[in-house]
């Protein structure tokens, strides 16, 4: 679940090879591109519906008494159970059920929260900001710095470079996430011994921050430190292993060595020829990925009280509040499900092959 | 694998037992992850010969509440007076437990559908394949908590959800290696032979497949001991139960990091670290000496 091993990413690489060579050829850029976009766009469609119908089952179908799981722990009046029970179709047949839940869903009625007394969708609208923000700033920085150190090892594979970088890069897969958030609080924050901690405990603003748009951006900025390296120390070790594993894919390539016979540098040869090809695959597993990084943020968001969706989906725990709990399911799989079909897109425009026809 | 070792015989110049064996001594990291694994291994079973059910129970122990290590407590105290180092050697028990358990479910399931896509080709295989792929691309933890939150906190809901959100990678595998291994002659003689497809796939690929079961395995404990972790962090797990993930949700819930009781919050971490390092080791090695050519034949 936590991603694949940096081991079976070989594996993924070979994968985003695969389904690149299926989409290359073929004349008539234009039309081509259209009956690609249809095509990923109808698969989005239905992992949609797919993640739909999970989230039914998971909380309609499965608990004995929906109303019951949905009100757990919290007292309620029978009219508000009467209205519950209405909204979700309970009693009727499953089919018409489904069709409640549905016509919520595109309603963006996602339920109601007792936790916060608020709705849902109005709940994980708040949040998206703060998550954002901090998945964001991690996933580029561990983009920028996992592609430069995979490309640095691949390129001199075996070398005592590679060997600290590989090694590094399973260590640090290896750490739970949640513990090296703990580790640098208590460094970093809490502080040993002497050493007083130089950043906050947590959440995403100081309460005696001086006022102004700069102080505020920069306040924000400071209790994003930890958060982000917590996320860029977990997840940029993945990077590595991807990029380092095309690389080494590009390196007995006859191109590579046409390349040398020109008389380029070594160093013109890795960035001009090997590296563009070598992105290609990556791109792809890097947006794979992102499961993963929502994983990561979810725990990170926890253990620095960082005010988003995660630490949102952990409140709703707490209770458990079903229906929360439900709406950001259903959005965060919406989410990477989106940002792949946006990676689909992408790859097609990367690849020179089908950009220049 | 030795029923079949007539077909395995021609693939390739396979080492023998022994040659294998010894890449594996050779490899530092190969030996250093058994050697984890060993240990760990042992501390695990031997538990109850050095920690009783008194030295768990927070009515019944008497030591100093939260202290930092000494003598008689070589790893502190936590908030309820329990000696830390006990409660790290019995935590090992449900984290390893939990992580074994759910990788055999991971991998019965992945092993049965990427069979079942590799052998049929058709429709039956696509589709498979579709909701593979589908569920590698989902994110897994806002799945794997809805799965808990929905069946209730316990280790059995912990172990499902575990198992639901990480089979996908192990049936890509098989696919391909089940297509790899279809393709050789010994499957077109067991079929013009009569053989049925049932015995097609668990006479003849099956034995084939299983030193790739093995690798995977052990690269999937490694994952489902981090799995089971973070869930039993988020409070996910069973409450009366002391495993790393608890000991680490127990020391946040009550404020160690304020506290800055660091002899609470390290070691169970460390030893999570530890053990996910030693079944990665131990399974790359493996995964080197045998070399089924994972990516390549597709």
């Amino acid at each position: 679940m936590s991603s694949s091993s940096p081991n079976l990413v070989a594996d993924e690489v070979a994968l985003g090879v695969e389904s690149a060579s299926s989409v290359a050829p073929g004349g008539g850029a234009g039309r081509d591109f259209a009956t690609y976009l249809g095509i990923k766009l109808l698969a989005a469609l239905v992992s949609l519906v797919a993640v739909v119908v999970i989230a039914f089952i998971l909380f309609s179908i499965i608990p004995a008494n929906p109303v019951r799981t949905l009100t757990q722990g919290r007292p309620v009046s029978a009219a508000e159970l009467a209205t519950l029970r209405r909204q979700l179709g309970i009693g009727e047949p499953i089919y018409t059920q489904f069709w409640h839940f549905l016509d919520n869903l595109l309603h963006l009625r996602l339920g109601y929260s007792y936790q916060f007394r608020e709705s849902v969708s109005s709940l994980i609208g708040q949040r998206i900001g703060p998550t954002m923000l901090l998945m964001g700033t991690s996933t580029l920085i561990s983009i920028v710095l996992g592609l430069w150190l995979g490309i640095r090892s691949g390129w001199n594979e075996g070398s005592r470079f590679d060997r600290i970088a590989s090694g590094a890069s399973l260590a640090l897969w290896s750490v739970p996430t949640f513990w090296l958030g703990i580790i640098l609080l208590v460094v970093l924050s809490v502080g040993f011994g002497a050493f007083h901690g130089i950043f906050p405990a947590g959440g995403m603003h100081s309460p005696t921050a001086a006022p102004g748009a700069v102080n505020t951006v920069l306040d924000v900025a400071w209790h994003l430190v930890l958060p982000c390296l917590t996320l860029v120390l977990v997840v940029f070790a993945q990077y590595v292993t991807i990029m380092r594993s095309s690389i080494i894919d590009e390196l007995g390539n006859p191109y590579l060595l046409t390349a040398r016979a020109k008389g380029l540098r070594d160093d013109e040869v890795r960035r001009r020829h090997a590296v563009p090809n070598a992105l290609l695959p990556s791109v792809t597993i890097i947006f794979l990925q992102l499961g993963a990084m929502v994983s990561g943020a979810i725990t990170v968001e926890v253990v620095f009280s960082w005010p988003g969706l995660g630490y949102l989906t952990y409140q709703a725990l707490q209770l458990p509040d079903i229906q929360l709990l439900e709406g950001t399911f259903i959005f965060f799989s919406a989410a990477v499900i989106g940002m792949n079909l946006v990676a689909d897109i992408l790859y097609r425009y990367l690849d020179p092959r089908v950009r220049a026809q | 694998m030795s029923a079949t070792s007539a077909p395995l015989a021609h693939v390739t110049s396979v080492p023998g037992r022994s040659s294998r064996l010894r890449a594996l001594v050779r490899m530092p990291g190969a030996v250093a992850g058994i050697a984890i694994l060993v240990i760990v291994a042992a501390v695990a079973i031997g538990a109850p010969l050095f920690v009783h059910s008194y030295d768990l129970d927070v009515t019944k122990v008497n030591g100093p509440l939260l202290h930092a290590p000494t003598g008689a407590y070589p790893l502190g105290t936590d908030q309820s007076g329990r000696s830390e180092l006990l409660l790290l050697a019995w935590g090992s028990r449900p984290s390893l437990l939990i992580g074994i358990i759910a990788t055999a479910l991971t991998m019965v399931l992945g092993t049965v559908i990427g069979l079942l896509a590799g052998h049929y080709q058709g429709i039956v295989g696509r589709l498979l394949m579709t909701v593979t792929d589908w569920f590698i691309v989902l994110p897994s933890l806002p799945l794997a908590i809805a799965l808990s939150a929905v069946m209730g906190e316990g280790d059995t809901s912990i172990t499902i959800a575990i198992a639901v959100t990480s089979w996908a990678s192990t049936a890509r595998l098989l696919r391909a290696q089940t297509l790899a291994v279809e393709a050789r002659p010994f499957i077109e003689r067991a079929k013009a032979l009569g053989a049925s497809n049932t015995q097609i796939m668990v006479r003849q690929v099956l034995p084939n497949v299983v030193p790739l079961i093995l690798v995977s395995a052990t690269l999937t404990v490694a994952g489902a001991i981090l799995d089971q972790a973070t869930l039993t962090f988020l409070g996910l797990g069973n409450p009366t139960e002391v495993s790393w993930g608890s000991m680490l949700n127990t020391a946040f819930a009550n404020g160690d990091i304020t506290a800055g009781a660091w002899w609470t919050l390290v070691p169970p971490g460390l030893a999570i670290l530890v053990v996910v390092l030693g079944f990665s080791l131990t399974g790359r090695a493996v995964e080197r000496v045998l070399n089924p050519r994972l990516a390549v034949e597709r």
